[in-house]
């Protein structure tokens, strides 16, 4: 404000308001200038964008409406379109779908069972619900500490007394756990309550299941590996490789960061030598060299080694995408965590992993979505997930040559999956967003 | 110094018992081969509020930092409250949970609310029930004077309302020693004042203070002792009137010249 006088004295009598914004730069109006046409070059830029897309949907679309839904055979498909709309003029089978619907979603599981993956699979629902959403009723709990169980027996079948006494086990160790930490110390209770439900696992559940089988013969009817595939197995793959990847990357993530040479190399070791391996080739382990080494007549069943195997590989991203989470955290929380006097694991169950895992969302989210399309590559072992089935479906001479139906389908319900993955991920991090 | 005078007059001085707080015998700590802290012998009583200042480097935030055990000292003893520090876990638990540490950098938990802040120590350290866990918090809340902030995250106040929910939540574990380190070093000037008002106020109370920090006006108002350390030892120790208006050593001179001098 200088004036005539050149005096550099300056004193603001009254503070300027609140002014809207100028009306050109708000609303669609503004939007659009801003984001579309903001220059020659943006403008250009758009309208052959627009073109670009309005070219693809128009070849896209008809094809897709246009499409056949009651034919035996691709032959029969085309038959039905030449009549309809002409000859040449293309239109999708979508009848494969239909057809093979089934196939695409249970494999050769028994169709007159397929209550048990559709049960198995609300369960899941009803398991996973309350771990994503907090607002849900605790009591839902329930399901999610019963599905690992009741999920496997639903799917596989057999005496019901193998989940319950597999679930016997985590009870006889936590009960290990409290009898002893309580005599002696914590890290003494924990040793026996996991030495007690191993011991309980590997030597005593199989006579006490036969005991119970053989006095209350409940059970379902037992469904083979062999017979899983299609969406099903896709998802039992993906569930459980999710499920179990994710802590057993937080164990793994902490390891390399302790303090003690020996975890701390095991864990690094075991993270370098997964990355460095492709996921098909640990497959192949699991599918042909993995019978080498068992003793002979060992029973072990393919798709869980091929589980361990994803689960695994998995895992050793998982950890250094919680490194990463880790590692972003300023060193004052750690230290504010021990001059509070809170244990190791109680910091970091209350102050580190809360926040490291918040970062780590898109990374972790990304892991998860990574793994749960990985599932495909077990096509290639000779488990037929749904690519395994579109290879099959083509192989069979009255659907010889269809392409993109198939694939088109796969990969729209994998994106289902995937897409909604990613949206909640989009939902948790604004959740957690707390103002700084 | 016309401005000591009136400081002077207005100190309280409530008294500090003969029973010994912190006794620190020979200790030396080294940070590889850099000996960051040299001979250090100190003895705090119950009930003292001792200043430390020193240039930056001169170890004065490690010396504390031993305290409570964030640093690990390698040679001679440190008694907390009758308990030695050594390696023993034990030991170190009872000794976090007697003794409150504040931090240049707040450090509070930004993913927990104020409350949550508060409570958190007191509900899985010291086992309070909840409901008396956040009873105990809003009182310290009030004390540092911003109970209306406890539904609200460490993110959404200013740094000198931080740095006082700080203070409230080392005072919920009750702990009978204090530590500051450089608490107001990281504030903007207008808020340095709310932070300090605080800190007398707890001193005034006759709690036993171990400050680390730059602000003399602070030191002349409160402090029983004035510390001063330079190359990892303690150089000169004094009632603060005699430190400021009559230093002995040279480089206390030279350092008062020069954080008093503009």
């Amino acid at each position: 404000m200088a004036t005539a006088d050149k005096s550099i004295a300056y004193v603001r009598t009254e503070m300027v308001g609140e002014k809207p914004p100028p009306p050109a730069s708000t609303g669609i109006i503004g939007w659009m200038r801003q984001n579309l046409f903001s220059d020659i070059l943006s403008t250009i830029l758009t309208l052959v964008a627009i073109y670009l897309i309005y070219a693809i949907l128009a070849g896209v679309l008809p094809w897709m409406f246009r499409g056949v839904w009651n034919a035996g055979s691709l032959n029969e498909c085309r038959e039905i379109l030449a009549e309809e709309y002409g000859e040449g003029v293309g239109g999708a089978c979508w009848a494969v779908i239909r057809e093979r619907f089934w196939q695409l979603m249970y494999g050769f599981y028994p169709s007159n069972q397929y209550w048990r993956p559709n049960m198995a699979f609300i369960l899941l629902i009803a398991a996973i619900a309350p771990v994503l959403f907090e607002k849900l009723p605790r009591w839902m709990i329930v399901f999610t500490i019963a599905v690992p169980f009741v999920g496997p027996w639903l799917l596989w079948g057999g005496t019901i007394w193998v989940p319950v006494v597999a679930f016997a086990g985590f009870v006889i160790g936590v009960l290990v756990n409290r009898l002893v930490a309580n005599a002696t110390s914590s890290l003494l209770g924990l040793i026996a309550g996991v030495l007690a439900a191993i011991v309980w696992w590997l030597l005593l559940a199989g006579p006490v299941v036969n005991a119970l089988a053989s006095v209350v013969p409940l059970g379902l009817e037992p469904v083979a590996s062999r017979n899983f595939g299609g969406f099903m197995l896709a998802i039992t793959l993906g569930v459980t490789g999710i499920a179990l990847s994710f802590p057993l990357g937080i164990v793994l993530a902490l390891g390399r960061q302790s303090n003690l040479v020996i975890v701390k190399s095991l864990c690094v070791g075991f993270i370098e030598f997964i990355r460095g391996v492709p996921l098909i080739t640990l497959l192949f382990v699991a599918s042909v060299l993995l019978n080498y080494f068992l003793p002979k007549g060992t029973q072990f069943d393919i798709i869980l080694r091929v589980m361990i195997m994803i689960t695994l590989f998995a895992a050793a991203y998982m950890a250094e995408v919680i490194r990463g989470g880790l590692a972003a955290l300023p060193k004052g929380q750690y230290e504010a965590a021990d001059a509070l006097g809170l244990t190791y694991w109680q910091a970091q169950r209350l102050i580190i992993m809360p926040q490291a895992l918040k970062i780590a969302i898109p990374g972790i989210v990304s892991t998860f979505i990574g793994l749960f399309k990985d599932t495909t590559l077990v096509s290639i072992i000779g488990l037929s997930d749904p690519i395994g089935w579109a290879k099959l479906i083509q192989a069979n001479s009255e659907w010889n040559g269809i392409v993109w139906e198939l694939y088109g389908f796969i990969a729209f319900v994998f994106f289902l999956f995937c897409f909604s993955m990613g949206r909640y991920s989009m939902y948790l991090e604004r959740k957690l967003q707390t103002g700084h | 110094m016309s401005e000591l005078a009136t400081r002077e007059s207005d100190r309280s001085q409530p008294a500090v018992s003969d029973e010994v707080a912190i006794e620190i015998i020979n200790m030396n700590k080294w940070y590889g081969a850099f000996h960051v802290l040299r001979d250090i012998n100190l003895t705090v009583n119950r009930g003292e509020r001792i200043v430390i200042c020193g240039p930056s480097g001169s170890g004065k935030s490690t010396l504390i930092r031993c305290i409570n055990r964030l640093e690990e000292h390698q040679e001679g003893t440190i008694i907390v409250d009758g308990t030695e520090l050594s390696s023993d876990l034990k030991n170190i638990d009872k000794i976090r949970r007697e003794v409150g540490m504040v931090f240049q950098h707040f450090n509070l938990f930004p993913h927990l609310t104020i409350m949550q802040n508060c409570t958190l120590a007191p509900i899985w350290v010291r086992k309070t029930p909840k409901k008396e866990a956040e009873e105990n918090a809003m009182r310290y809340l009030e004390k540092v004077k911003i109970p209306e902030q406890a539904d609200k995250y460490p993110g959404q106040l200013s740094g000198g309302q931080q740095q006082r929910v700080a203070i409230a939540r080392s005072l919920c574990m009750e702990p009978r020693i204090m530590l500051f380190d450089e608490p107001t070093s990281a504030l903007d000037p207008e808020m340095i004042k709310e932070v300090l008002d605080t800190m007398i106020e707890l001193a005034e109370e006759g709690k036993t203070m171990l400050v680390v920090t730059h602000e003399m006006g602070f030191a002349r108002q409160v402090a029983d002792r004035v510390i001063f350390m330079d190359q990892g030892q303690i150089v000169e120790q004094n009632e603060p009137e005699e430190f400021f208006n009559n230093p002995k050593s040279e480089r206390t001179k030279l350092f008062l010249s020069q954080i008093l001098g503009h």
